[in-house]
């Protein structure tokens, strides 16, 4: 049953993925985007790790796709007018990804295998939270403390930064300008 | 048959060879924009398989997972914030034109 499911959920991700690739527009492109998502989305579910299914729902699907759709908007200059791919360029990008995934696949092939899969559901949200925090139980598990201050100052920079390069158009001065 | 480790890994390469195919082909930096996407979920979904099914990464893929989907979105920020600023000043977001940021 699970087979199954994953089965119809990783093709529905790769021919999405696909799409991603072949669409010129950027408009179409994040749609296809969109199914890709959601299906990595439902492979964490399949996995089992509900919050992470549901971070990506909330945060990719939500927040980063339709910041990337408002940017292709704004910025296209028309419907189809991507740049032409130039054919040396489908070559040359096919060639690579496609000699990457035999590499990447053959090696995948081959991994150890796990010693024994643990049973029981994944850590949930409230281990997790307490992990980040720094605060656990039992001093053998593990704390991410210092991650979790290194991506909140990131995000801080970050945030401050995107401001700064996004602000009103009319302060931009032309180079020899006084 | 079940499902194991190795079917995730696949969809994951999978994703990560169309993702820098998407960066080797688009020249639309939206576009580059999708394919660095599809390259952070590639690396998420290992993350989040190696924490199903290896003992040692229940938690430790899981937390990892959570930091990369923030720095994904950090990132998306910054690069939509840059290509705004360069649609502004250059009217184009084709990566080829783009050689300064000054207008």
């Amino acid at each position: 049953m699970a087979a199954v499911l994953f089965a119809i959920v990783a093709g529905l991700t790769a021919a999405s993925a696909v799409g991603v690739l072949v669409h010129r527009g950027v408009v179409r492109s994040a749609l296809s985007l969109l199914f890709t998502l959601v299906g990595v989305a439902l492979c964490y579910f399949l996995l089992g790790a509900e919050f992470l299914g549901a971070a990506q729902l909330i945060v990719y699907v939500g927040g980063t796709l339709v910041l990337v759709a408002f940017g292709g908007m704004l910025t296209e200059a028309g419907p189809f007018a991507g740049p032409r791919v130039p054919a040396v360029g489908w070559v040359v990008g096919g060639g690579v990804a496609v000699g990457l995934f035999a590499l990447l696949a053959s090696a995948s092939l081959h991994l150890a295998r796990p010693p024994a899969t643990p049973d029981g559901p994944l850590p949930g949200v409230a281990a997790l939270g307490l992990g980040f925090l720094g605060v656990t139980a039992d001093p053998a598990d593990r704390a991410f403390l210092f991650p979790f201050e290194i991506v909140s100052v990131h995000l801080l920079v970050v945030l401050v930064g995107a401001a700064y390069l996004a602000r009103a158009k009319g302060k931009v001065r032309a180079p020899g300008a006084k | 048959m079940d499902l194991a480790l190795p079917h995730f890994v696949l969809l994951s390469a999978f994703l990560f060879a169309v993702g820098v195919a998407c960066l080797l082909t688009k020249r639309n930096a939206i576009g580059l924009l999708m394919g660095v996407e599809l390259v952070l979920n590639a690396g998420n979904l290992n993350l989040v398989a190696a924490a199903r099914y290896w003992p040692d990464f229940r938690l430790e893929g899981q937390a990892f997972a959570v930091l990369v989907i923030v720095l994904a979105a950090a990132e998306a920020a910054v690069a939509l914030a840059i290509f705004l600023h360069l649609y502004n000043t250059h009217a184009t977001v084709n990566v080829d034109d783009a050689n300064d940021l000054r207008s």
